[in-house]
């Protein structure tokens, strides 16, 4: 089981490996992160299915872990990531990338991939802070990847903000295991959650109330909520498409998935009562900023950014509620919205290729001139909205259900009201881009004269595959049903 | 009554550690900001020194000097260097929230710190841990100086005073966490700089200067 548990670090590691020494050829060195990240994607099937048998596995005395919940993550990690690595030498080869600059992206690329897959394997609170706080470290000069005035803004902001969330985040920690070490546990147990759960209720409650809200507050900015957000625009804006969709993704849901590591040492130490208000003010929050910001926007890439923070709000409001059902929506909720957003990033890179500008304006009648782009594109942007049969409407049904049966009618209306005109902005705006007059043939100016390359179907084929499994998903889950409900049950109040 | 050395020893490394976080705020000069940041570091060192030789323990003294080699000369070297040799750069010249407002700030912030602080300090009382406020009134000036100041360079010194909070935190409460988390932190904090470091040379090529009032191009 060992080697199992440690190849989704060490296969996106051998890749890094790779690049560093061999760099970055489009023929023969580009397709080696498709292979690790395909190795990758089995190997967490094989995890996946050794939990849902035989339960919980570790290794390392415990510091590297897996159950349901991780198992969960780690699927998502994996497949997220083998879409982003399909799609990454389409998305070099049209940037005119200069060789350092693509072997850096190389190296960072599964560098980053390497960190995510660790933080949802770790045992341990401080392993896991660890490596969130990697994740910043290497998609810094990812976001400030093309060397812009704007990306390299966004790549300052996204370390700055970050790194000073994360470091509260860590207080809080700090401060939880003050707590814990108060009721009798020794250093090595005291920041694993096994333990940590099982003393949950001796801990000091004033203690674990602060540590509680720092460590929320913290990783919650990670995951681009309420009150720290003001980074997620712009890095997931500036970043190279296969990277913003890995950050979109799943960097957001694995800092939300530690949010609901601290949530299960929370609810038994505080009641459930304590945290549901933090996290329902945040995901109000964020749902009415993002919503707000939609409406007005000029940018489909910020337009993506926001959607993001929408469905992290709703993903935050989800483990507020806390209940079986509620869960299973917001992992399901994860799942779905990491394929989709996905596909609609990637999709938003080969526009931006073929247009230069990320303006709403600058794209027009995108379905008269690249009909099979602009289908995918669409066809992800129903799916974020939840359009059947995508996985999102399965997991917003869920959770509006949850939220009516757990007593949080009105938060939970208030919450689907911001969703609706999120929904309206979002439409609108893409209408924009995919509909219309197709442009006067005079606008296009003499230097864009250098033709694009069409958008061939071998590029197309990961956006198809995320299509495809976004829809699988909300169809069945097929042999993944007590994974889930096995993941739920880690974190739901019982 | 007559104090025993090690509370008054811890006493007064708590003080210079405080006071260091609060003569940030007051010097505009970086490279002075970045000295006071050292002499932190150095204080910082002083704290867990103390309480290894208070605890017999070994370990503490050498991680203690495992923290005053990063946090006392490694990482005011590279904010030296990120400091480059543009003298003209070297003021923070119009912070969001002027010198005096920013000193009362402090002293407000000290107060918040001991307000909220106090069920750490009840939870086990202590010499340690009735510096905890100290620690903690550092954290919050390191934030806010974040959040005021305009200069790159001064926000990397404000982040590091949050840092440096942050460890005096963990030291003070629980005589430090397990040594594979606080290896994992300090790397991690090491490279932060470094990135951050790097940032800040190519923002000056790119924009002619690290002032953060050009980083406007991104906004709704």
């Amino acid at each position: 089981m060992t080697i199992t548990l440690l190849a989704p670090t060490g296969l996106p590691l051998i890749a890094a490996l790779t690049y560093a020494t061999a760099g970055w050829r489009a023929r023969s060195t580009a397709w080696v992160g498709v292979v690790t990240s395909t190795l990758l994607a089995a190997d967490a099937l094989t995890v996946a299915a050794t939990v849902t048998r035989r339960g919980p596995v570790h290794t390392a005395g415990g510091l590297i872990r897996a159950d349901a919940l991780s198992a969960w993550m780690l699927l998502g990690v994996a497949t997220v990531a083998l879409l982003a690595c399909w799609a990454s030498p389409a998305y070099l080869a049209a940037g005119h990338t200069s060789a350092s600059r693509a072997r850096w992206y190389g190296v960072l690329l599964h560098l980053f991939i390497a960190a995510m897959t660790a933080a949802v394997l770790a045992g341990n609170l401080g392993i896991l802070w660890v490596t969130v706080e990697a994740t910043t470290i290497v998609t810094a000069f990812l976001v400030g990847h093309h060397r812009t005035r704007t990306a390299l803004e966004a790549a300052w902001k996204y370390v700055v903000i970050c790194s000073a969330a994360i470091a509260i985040a860590f207080l809080g920690l700090v401060l939880l295991y003050y707590a814990a070490r108060h009721t009798g546990l020794t250093g090595e147990q005291a920041l694993n959650w096994v333990t940590l759960t099982g003393h949950a209720h001796q801990l000091d409650p004033a203690v674990t109330r602060i540590a509680i809200g720092l460590a929320v507050i913290g990783f919650g900015a990670k995951a681009g909520l309420i009150p720290l957000h003001a980074w997620l625009p712009d890095a997931h804006s500036q970043a190279p498409a296969p990277v913003s969709a890995l950050m979109s993704g799943v960097l957001l849901p694995v800092a939300l998935y530690a949010v609901l590591r601290v949530k299960a040492i929370a609810d038994p130490a505080l009641g459930a009562g304590y945290l549901r208000t933090v996290l329902l003010i945040m995901a109000l929050a964020t749902l009415a900023v993002a919503a707000l910001l939609l409406i007005g926007q000029r940018d489909y890439k910020r337009m993506l950014a926001y959607s993001s923070m929408e469905h992290m709000g709703l993903i935050a409001l989800a483990a507020a509620i806390g209940s079986q059902l509620a869960i299973a929506g917001l992992l399901l909720h994860m799942a779905g919205h990491g394929l989709a957003k996905t596909v609609a990033f990637l999709g938003s890179g080969h526009i931006l290729h073929r247009h230069i500008s990320s303006r709403i304006t600058d794209v027009r009648a995108l379905a008269a001139r690249m009909p099979l782009l602009a289908g995918l594109f669409g066809l992800a942007i129903l799916a974020l909205l939840g359009f059947p049969p995508a996985a999102l409407f399965a997991s917003e049904l869920g959770i509006a259900r949850a939220g009516a049966d757990g007593g949080l009618i009105w938060a939970t209306a208030a919450a689907f009201t911001l969703m609706v005109v999120a929904f309206a902005a979002i439409t609108a705006h893409t209408g924009r881009m995919l509909l219309g007059p197709p442009p006067v043939p005079e606008t296009v100016t003499a230097e864009a004269s250098d033709p694009p390359a069409a958008f061939t179907l071998t590029a197309a084929m990961p956006l198809i595959a995320g299509l495809l499994g976004v829809a699988a998903l909300g169809i069945t889950l097929g042999p993944f049903t007590d994974l889930l409900h096995a993941a739920a049950s880690i974190v739901a109040a019982s | 009554m007559t104090q025993t050395p090690y509370p008054l020893a811890m006493d007064l490394a708590a003080g210079l550690f405080l006071l260091s976080a609060i003569g940030v705020l007051w010097r505009q000069q970086l490279s002075a900001m970045i000295r006071l940041l050292g002499l932190q570091g150095a204080a910082l060192a002083g704290i867990v020194a103390i309480l290894g030789v208070h605890q017999h323990s070994l370990e503490l003294i050498l991680v203690a000097v495992g923290v005053g080699v990063l946090r006392a000369a490694a990482l005011p070297w590279l904010a030296r260097r990120a400091l480059g040799d543009s003298p003209a750069e070297a003021r923070e010249t119009r912070p969001v929230v002027n010198v005096a407002t920013s000193l009362l700030a402090a002293a407000a912030l000290t107060l918040l710190a001991y307000a909220v602080t106090r069920p750490l300090v009840a939870l086990a009382p202590s010499p340690a841990t009735t510096i905890l406020p100290a620690a903690v009134a550092v954290v919050l000036i390191g934030f806010f100086t974040l959040v005021t100041r305009r200069r790159a360079l001064s926000q990397v010194v404000g982040f590091l005073l949050l840092d440096n909070g942050i460890t005096a935190t963990a030291f003070l409460a629980t005589a430090g966490v397990p040594l594979i988390v606080e290896l994992g932190v300090s790397f991690d904090l090491l490279l932060v700089v470094l990135v951050l470091q790097v940032l800040t040379t190519r923002l000056r090529t790119a924009f002619g200067s690290s002032d953060l009032d050009e980083l406007r191009e991104l906004h709704d």
